[in-house]
C-alpha cells in the first residue's frame, strides 16, 4: 500500500498476481553470515547460514492479510469520441456493469457541449480483496466541431486530485489512510480509421502523458483485418515515437532488465486492439464473450480475434500494483515538486491555520 | 437492359394503328438512345467524410476500378496544417458498349483538425463554382461542348462509431442539402451487428427528419408498376443510409472468388445483401437512378442556384426573365419513360435542335407552366418532389401537344 510505506522502498505486490512475473525480493534468502556455516538448518535448507529459522518471510503473509483487510482503491479514466466502446469495454474489463453504460439507443442526453467529468465508483471483490473502483468518464470529448483543448477540463480534473491529495498530505493531523482518488490510469481510445492517429489523439496525448499514465487502446478494432491492424499499430507507435509522447509502461521508470524485457514485450504490442461485449454467445459448445454478426462471431477472450486479454492482464493482473506506484512517485512526485517550487516553498497551509514550518516537506 | 426496350418497341404494333393515325415518332426514345450511346455518359460523384471511414475503398468497389492507387497517406503532423482540399479524379468506364465518363470528387481533411468550424465551406464553394460555371456556359454564345462538371450525387459518410450524427455531419448535411442530392451512407457496417445496423439506421432517420435535414428522396415508382418492383423500391426507401462495406481485396469465400474483407472469425462478402448494403447502393447509384440524380441537380439544386443568381444580379424584372429562361428550357425536356440508361442531355440537344427547325411558339406554355414553377422559382425554399413531379407531368403533357403542334406545323409548311 502505497500510502502506508514510504516512496522509496518499493515492495513487489503480494496479492495474487500471476507467479510467473512477481518474484518478491523479501522471500529471497539472505546473504549468509561471514560466520559459520551449514549450523542447524532446521526445517529446510532456507537461510543457509541463518541460525534457525527466524519467520522473516512471514511479513509477507501479513502484508498479505492487511491489504486484504484494508483493500484497494483504483481509479481509472476513460477518454475518447462517443461511441467508441468505452464503458462497454470496462464493463468488460471488470466484469461488472460498473460504467455508466449508455443505453444508446434511447439515450435521451445529447452530446454535452463542454467535456465533462463524470465519476462512478463501485466495491468490487474477488478472492477475498476488496477493491474500490472509480471510473471516470469524460463525456463531450472530441465530438464537437471546434474541439480545441477539450483537454482542458481533463487536465483540470487530474491536477485537482493532485491537490486534494496534496492538501491531505500536508496536513497537521493526517489521516490514516488518505483518500487517494487520484487517477492511476488513462486508457485513451484511438478510434480505427486504420490510417493513422488523429491530430485531436496527438494534442490529448502531447498535453498529458506528462500528467498521468496513459495507455493508448484501438478501440473496436473488429473493423480491422490482422494485416490493417499490424501496419495501423505500426504508423500510431511511430508517430508517438516521432512526437515524443510516452506512454506507460515508460521506458524511463523501468528498473532492471527483468522488467525492462517485460515491459519491452508489451510495448511491442502496444496499442492494444480491443473488442467490447457485455454478451454471451455459444461457441463450439462454450459460452464466450463476443459479438455475432452475419459472417461469424467475434470472441472477445479469443488472442486471435483482438487483444482484450493481453490489456486485460497487462492492466490488472500484473501491472495494477506498477500503475498505481507510478502515478503516486512520479506523476504526483512531479506536481508536488512544481506546487512547491512555485510557492518558493512554502505552501499553502490546510485547514489548521497554523504556519507552515512543517518539516515534513 | 437496354435489349427489353428496343423489343418493346420492335413488337408489331396492333392493326387498327397501323393506319394513317401511326405517326412513327415513338422510335424517338430508340433514336436517342443510339445516340446517347455514341455520345458516352457522364456522372459526377463526390465523396464527404471524415478521414478513415473507407470512401475511397468504396469508390473502387463501386466502379471496379483503383482509382487512389498512388495514394500516399499522411501521418499527423503532416495533417496539422492541411485545410480541406478538392481533388478530383477522372476514370472512363466502358460497359457494353455504353460509356461512362465518372468523375469522383473527394474530400480530403474534412472533419480531420481539431478545430473543424466551416470546413464545408471549401465544399460548398466548389459546388457553387461549378454551378456558376454551368450558368457562363449555357448563357455563353457557343453551347455546343458545354462541360457538366456539376456534382450530380454526393455520399456522405457517417462514422458507424458514433450514436447516430455527429454535431459535424448535422452542420455539413445542412450547409448542403440545397445545393446537391445528399445519399448518406453508413460507413465500415462491418462493425457492427445486424442488430445495432438496424437501431442506428433508425436513430439516424429520426435525427436527419429532426434536423430538417433534405436528403435525396427516392422518386416514388407509379402506380401501375407491379408489386415486386414497388416492394423492392419500398426495401430501398426503408435502407437509407445504407450500410456499406467496401473492399479492395479479393478473398476466397465458399469456393468462389468475391470481393471482400478475410477477418480471423469470419469473411464479409461485400456483394452479399445479408452482409451489407453495398449492391443496394450501387444498383441505386449506377443502375437505376442515376439519371433521377442528374436530373434532380438540372431541375432543383442548379435552377435554385441560378435563381438566386439572377435574382441578386437585377433585382428588377425578375419574373419576366425566369419566364422566359424556364420555358425556353423545359421546352425542350421530353417525356421518355424511364428506360435505365437513357439519358436526357442528349435528348435536350436534340429536341432543341428539332425546336429551332420548327420555331415553336413559346406562350401556349408559358401560362399553364408559370404556375406551377413560379411558387417552385420565386420562394427560396427548395422544390418538393410533388412540385417536381407535378412540374415534370405538366411539361409531358405540353410537350406532346407541343410537339404534335409542331409535326403539323412541319406538314402545313
Amino acid at each position: 500500500m502505497s500510502e502506508i510505506v514510504p516512496p522509496e522502498v518499493r515492495p513487489k505486490p503480494a496479492v495474487p498476481a500471476k507467479p510467473s512475473h512477481v518474484a518478491p525480493p523479501s522471500s529471497a534468502p539472505f546473504v549468509p553470515s561471514p560466520q559459520g556455516t551449514g549450523g542447524e538448518g532446521q526445517g529446510s535448507g532456507r537461510g543457509s547460514a541463518l541460525l534457525g529459522y527466524i519467520g522473516i518471510d512471514t511479513i509477507i503473509e501479513q502484508m498479505r492479510k492487511k491489504t486484504m483487510k484494508a483493500g484497494f482503491d483504483f481509479n481509472i479514466m476513460v477518454v475518447g469520441q462517443s461511441g467508441l466502446g468505452k464503458s462497454t469495454l470496462v464493463n468488460t474489463l471488470f466484469k461488472s456493469q460498473v460504467s455508466r453504460r449508455s443505453t444508446s439507443w434511447s439515450r435521451d442526453e445529447k452530446i454535452p457541449k463542454t467535456v465533462e467529468i463524470k465519476s462512478v465508483s463501485h466495491v468490487i471483490e474477488e478472492g477475498g480483496v476488496k477493491m474500490k473502483l472509480t471510473v471516470v468518464d469524460t463525456p463531450g470529448f472530441g465530438d464537437q466541431i471546434n474541439n480545441d483543448n477539450c483537454w482542458e477540463p481533463i487536465s483540470k480534473h487530474i491536477n485537482e486530485q493532485y491537490e486534494k491529495f496534496l492538501k491531505e498530505e500536508v496536513n497537521i493531523a493526517r489521516k490514516k489512510r488518505i483518500p487517494d482518488t487520484r487517477v492511476h490510469c488513462c486508457l485513451y481510445f484511438i478510434s480505427p480509421t486504420g490510417h493513422s492517429l488523429r491530430q485531436l489523439d496527438i494534442e490529448f496525448m502531447k498535453h498529458l502523458s506528462r500528467v498521468v499514465n496513459i495507455i493508448p487502446v484501438i478501440a473496436k478494432s473488429d473493423t480491422l483485418t490482422p494485416e490493417e491492424k499490424t501496419e495501423f499499430k505500426q504508423r500510431v507507435r511511430k508517430e508517438l515515437e516521432v512526437c515524443g509522447i510516452e506512454c506507460y509502461p515508460q521506458k524511463e521508470f523501468d528498473e532492471d532488465m527483468e522488467d525492462k524485457s517485460d515491459n519491452d514485450k508489451i510495448r511491442e504490442t502496444m496499442p492494444f486492439a480491443v473488442v467490447g461485449s457485455d454478451k454471451e454467445y455459444q461457441v463450439n459448445g462454450k459460452r464466450v464473450l463476443g459479438r455475432k454478426t452475419a459472417w461469424g462471431v467475434v470472441e472477445v477472450e479469443n488472442p486471435n480475434h483482438c487483444e482484450f486479454s493481453l490489456l486485460r492482464d497487462f492492466m490488472i493482473r500484473s501491472h495494477l500494483q506498477d500503475l498505481k506506484e507510478v502515478t503516486h512517485n512520479i506523476h504526483y512526485e512531479t506536481y508536488r515538486a512544481k506546487r512547491l517550487n512555485d510557492n518558493g516553498g512554502l505552501h499553502p497551509i490546510s485547514s489548521s491555520g497554523h504556519d507552515t514550518q512543517e518539516s515534513n516537506l | 437492359m437496354l435489349e427489353p426496350l428496343e423489343e418493346r418497341l420492335d413488337q408489331p404494333l396492333p392493326a387498327e394503328d397501323q393506319d394513317k393515325e401511326y405517326v412513327g415518332f415513338a422510335t424517338l426514345p430508340n433514336q436517342v438512345h443510339r445516340k446517347s450511346v455514341k455520345k458516352g455518359f457522364d456522372f459526377t460523384l463526390m465523396v464527404a467524410g471524415e478521414s478513415g471511414l473507407g470512401k475511397s475503398t468504396l469508390v473502387n468497389s463501386l466502379f471496379l476500378t483503383d482509382l487512389y492507387k498512388d495514394r500516399k497517406l499522411l501521418n499527423a503532423e503532416e495533417r496539422i496544417t492541411q485545410t480541406v482540399e478538392i481533388t478530383k479524379h477522372t476514370v472512363d468506364i466502358e460497359e457494353k458498349g455504353v460509356k461512362l465518363k465518372l468523375t469522383i470528387v473527394d474530400t480530403p481533411g474534412f472533419g480531420d483538425a481539431v478545430n473543424n468550424t466551416e470546413c464545408w465551406k471549401s465544399v460548398a464553394d466548389y459546388i457553387d463554382q461549378q454551378f456558376e460555371q454551368y450558368f457562363r456556359d449555357e448563357s455563353g454564345l457557343n453551347r455546343k461542348n458545354i462541360q457538366d462538371n456539376r456534382v450530380h450525387c454526393c455520399l456522405y459518410f457517417i462514422s458507424p462509431f458514433g450514436h447516430g450524427l455527429r454535431p459535424l455531419d448535422v452542420e455539413f448535411m445542412k450547409a448542403l442539402h440545397e445545393k446537391v442530392n445528399i445519399v448518406p451512407v453508413l460507413a465500415k457496417a462491418d462493425t457492427l451487428t445486424p442488430l445495432e445496423v438496424k437501431k442506428k439506421k433508425i436513430k439516424i432517420r429520426e435525427e436527419i427528419e429532426q434536423y430538417g435535414i433534405k436528403i435525396y428522396q427516392f422518386p416514388d415508382c407509379d402506380s401501375d408498376e407491379d408489386e415486386e418492383f414497388k416492394q423492392q423500391d419500398q426495401e430501398l426507401k426503408d435502407s437509407i443510409p445504407f450500410a456499406v462495406i467496401g473492399s479492395n481485396t479479393v478473398v476466397e469465400a465458399k469456393g468462389k472468388r468475391v470481393r471482400g474483407r478475410l477477418y480471423p472469425w469470419g469473411i464479409v462478402e461485400v456483394e452479399n445483401p445479408a452482409h451489407c448494403d453495398f449492391v443496394k447502393l450501387r444498383n441505386m447509384l449506377v443502375r437505376t437512378h442515376m439519371q433521377d440524380l442528374k436530373d434532380v441537380t438540372r431541375e432543383t439544386h442548379y435552377e435554385n442556384y441560378r435563381a438566386h443568381c439572377i435574382q441578386s444580379m437585377t433585382r428588377m424584372v425578375v419574373k419576366e426573365r425566369n419566364r422566359n429562361k424556364l420555358t425556353r428550357e423545359s421546352g425542350t425536356d421530353f417525356p421518355i419513360p424511364t428506360a435505365p440508361g437513357v439519358s436526357d442531355s442528349e435528348t435536350e440537344k436534340l429536341i432543341r435542335e428539332k425546336d429551332e427547325e420548327v420555331r415553336q411558339p413559346p406562350h401556349t406554355q408559358t401560362q399553364e407552366q408559370e404556375c406551377v414553377t413560379q411558387e417552385c422559382v420565386d420562394q427560396e425554399c427548395v422544390m418538393h418532389d410533388e412540385c417536381v413531379q407535378e412540374s415534370v407531368q405538366e411539361e409531358c403533357v405540353m410537350q406532346e401537344e407541343s410537339v404534335q403542334e409542331a409535326e403539323h406545323c412541319a406538314e402545313l409548311c
